[in-house]
């Protein structure tokens, strides 16, 4: 059993600082299993990155910056982790689970026949070296509880924002060992074309604050042009980008939505929050004209402190907050966002 | 070319789920309903068979609950349906679930394309299709938007993916897996002779020794299930004109230190 591994997530030659997440749950395995926290650093300036990560609690690292793993693909960072995992016997491998450490853990344990657990929201090791672990089930409704044995590697992806990062020490280092990729872009059967950048700005997984619209956007006063297509969903849109926007923006929030206004065509499926949508947990979730259906809880209930803006008083959505105002949201968001304005300081 | 999908039937989302003694789930008799990310990848593997002339299965594998899913899959369009069980199945893992897929995959031998849903809506592992992929040996294509070109006789594909950070042109060889999102497609609601048919169905059931596998071990315990703790949260309506209802608001946010 020869270390802990995190995996840090890159994406064009940055680190994804979730990952500081992972760090932070691989330390507590690590120093109860008595082994070092080791990252693992994959593609663009992965030394420079493993740096940081020691900063963030890893004492090694390895690390691989070959050509093929410039942008994530699961086959060459797959084979590359399975051959470690393989070659050393980690523990454990450790990451948050965005999109591509879920790919990611589950290849290469299914490659090592090792177990996986994934949307960790927290575990405990115990002393046989089981690891036990809590994850949500049924859309959040319930707990569920899981042991992964101690007798291969064990594959843990963490649920984004329940596991905290260590202070950062700028002092620290790491003993950092360079390894070659396994495959060669020839035994590749993927290749990636092409990338178009979303547009929205905070990434829904990571952020902090989220402000939500639902159907109620649809209420909108303002008169659509008599040419557009649809008044509805112009008036929609149009409360996204001039009502919502301004407030996600003194708040350094991202732009959440119910599954109403995704199908509605109101705002793109990225956005949505919910059961068939993201899983987000920021500090603090302001639903605007939405319900509270519970597969729209499904997604936000474990937010630390909910916000409702509901013009109905009997929504749902006010059983799960902690603050409400009953009224329309197109008063009542750009009060709001005039009066954070001003006692934020951002005249 | 042969396309085939996996999915299974999940509780109904509004379906209220309970904590038994047992510290297992119930959910009384709620119906079952197909898990609700299948209905793309299911539309999705009857439109690759309609427009290329080929033809769709679609396998489940697990107990009899599943056959709901399977009949919804017939009734929608799927041409062939099959279910894997066998009791040796019973309390295993995702590791022998995708060993298990990919034998009935390479079982069936002409197969082209593999697809998923995204994730199963009960659980939430998001696993099994990954493991599938890596157990075929197969390319992994996931969070697909959209097929943007497919040949299946040059053996390509040109997919759009949705990743956290934007939109991706990814090319792979075939075969290969792929998991759908949202996007792509509009599912069908079942016709009334579709479903007629598929209730007279007769579903074949694969076991390990039709397949001809050994599973690896299992390292994960079945799970058990509590409920949340109790919080009692006590909303607090803001009370006023707007103006005070909103500066209240501020003042509880900056006490809360979220802001
Ligand atoms: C399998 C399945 C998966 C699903 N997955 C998801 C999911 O991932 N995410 C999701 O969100 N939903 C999901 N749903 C849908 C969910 O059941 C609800 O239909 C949806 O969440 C409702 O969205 P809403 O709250 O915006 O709309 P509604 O329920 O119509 O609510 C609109 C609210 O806006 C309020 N309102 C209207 N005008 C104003 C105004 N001017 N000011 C203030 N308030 C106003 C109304 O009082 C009402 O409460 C799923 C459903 C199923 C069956
Ligand atoms: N027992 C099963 N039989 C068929 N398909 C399944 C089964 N379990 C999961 N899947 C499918 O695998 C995909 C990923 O699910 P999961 O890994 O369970 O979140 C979804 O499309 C599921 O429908």
């Amino acid at each position: 059993m020869s270390a802990v591994y995190v995996w840090i997530e890159t994406f064009e030659g940055a680190a994804n600082p979730a990952s500081w997440e992972a760090l932070g749950a691989g330390r507590q395995l690590a120093d109860a299993a008595g082994v070092p926290l080791t990252a693992i650093v994959l593609g663009e300036n992965a030394g420079a990155i493993a740096n940081e990560a020691a900063q963030h609690g890893a004492e090694k690292a390895i690390v691989c910056e070959d050509a093929t793993l410039h942008g994530f693909r699961l086959e060459p960072y797959a084979a590359l982790l399975s051959h470690l995992v393989e070659s050393n016997q980690p523990k454990a491998v450790v990451a948050v689970g965005t999109n591509s450490a879920r790919e990611l853990l589950a290849a290469s344990a299914a490659d090592t026949n090792s177990g996986l657990l994934t949307e960790i929201t927290d575990m405990s090791l115990a002393s046989d070296g089981s690891v036990q672990v809590t994850r949500p089930a049924y859309a959040g409704k319930v707990i569920s509880e899981v042991t992964i044995d101690a007798a291969g590697t064990q594959f843990l992806l963490l649920r984004g924002r329940a596991f905290t990062p260590l202070d950062v020490d700028e002092s620290a280092t790491a003993d950092i060992t360079t390894v070659d990729a396994v495959l060669a872009e020839d035994e590749i059967a993927t290749k990636i074309e092409a990338f178009e950048a979303a547009s929205g700005t905070v990434n829904l997984s990571d952020a902090a604050i989220i402000v939500s619209g639902g159907r109620g956007m649809a209420n909108n006063p303002a008169e659509a042009p008599p040419d557009a297509e649809d008044p509805v969903v112009w008036k929609a849109k149009d409360g996204f980008a001039n009502t919502l926007t301004p407030l996600a923006n003194v708040l350094g929030a991202a732009i959440g939505a119910s599954r109403a206004a995704v199908d509605a065509g109101f705002i793109p499926y990225a956005h949505q929050v919910g059961q068939t949508g993201k899983t987000v947990s920021p500090d603090l979730y302001i639903a605007c004209g939405i319900s509270g259906a519970i597969q729209h809880q499904a997604g936000m209930r474990t937010s630390k402190i909910i916000v409702a803006i509901n013009k109905d008083a009997e929504a749902p959505i006010f059983k799960l907050a902690r603050f409400g105002i009953v009224g329309d949201l197109y008063e009542v968001v750009p009060a709001l966002t005039e009066e954070l304005k001003k006692r934020l300081g951002q005249q | 070319m042969h396309v085939v999908v996996f999915t299974r039937s999940t509780p109904d989302t509004a379906a209220k789920v309970e904590v038994d003694a047992n510290g297992q789930v119930t959910w009384g008799d709620a119906a079952t309903v197909v898990n609700p990310w299948d209905e793309y990848s299911l539309e999705e593997a009857i439109l690759q068979a309609q427009n290329n002339g080929g033809k769709s299965t679609v396998i489940a594998i697990g107990t009899e609950m599943h056959n709901d899913a399977l009949k919804h899959s017939l009734a929608m369009g799927l041409d062939a349906a099959i279910r894997v069980w066998d009791d040796a199945l019973e309390g295993t893992d995702s590791l022998a679930w995708a060993t298990v897929a990919a034998a009935a995959v390479n079982k069936l031998g002409d197969v082209d394309l593999v697809i998923f849903g995204k994730e199963s809506v009960d659980v939430g592992t998001d696993q099994h299709n990954y493991q599938t992929a890596r157990k075929l040996g197969w390319p992994m294509l996931s969070y697909v938007a959209q097929i943007l070109e497919v040949d299946y006789d040059a053996k390509t594909i040109k997919v759009e993916r949705m990743l956290e950070q934007g939109r991706q042109i990814v090319t792979s060889k075939l075969p290969a897996v792929i998991s759908v999102m949202k996007d792509i497609n509009e599912p069908r609601y079942p016709s009334f002779i579709g479903i007629r048919k598929a209730s007279k169905a007769e579903i074949p059931v694969w076991s390990l020794a039709d397949l001809g596998v050994d599973l690896p071990a299992t390292h994960t315990s079945t799970p058990t299930f509590k409920n949340l703790p109790k919080v009692d949260i006590q909303v607090e309506i803001m009370q006023g004109d707007i103006d005070e209802q909103v500066a209240t608001l501020v003042d509880r946010l900056l006490e809360e230190k979220v802001l």
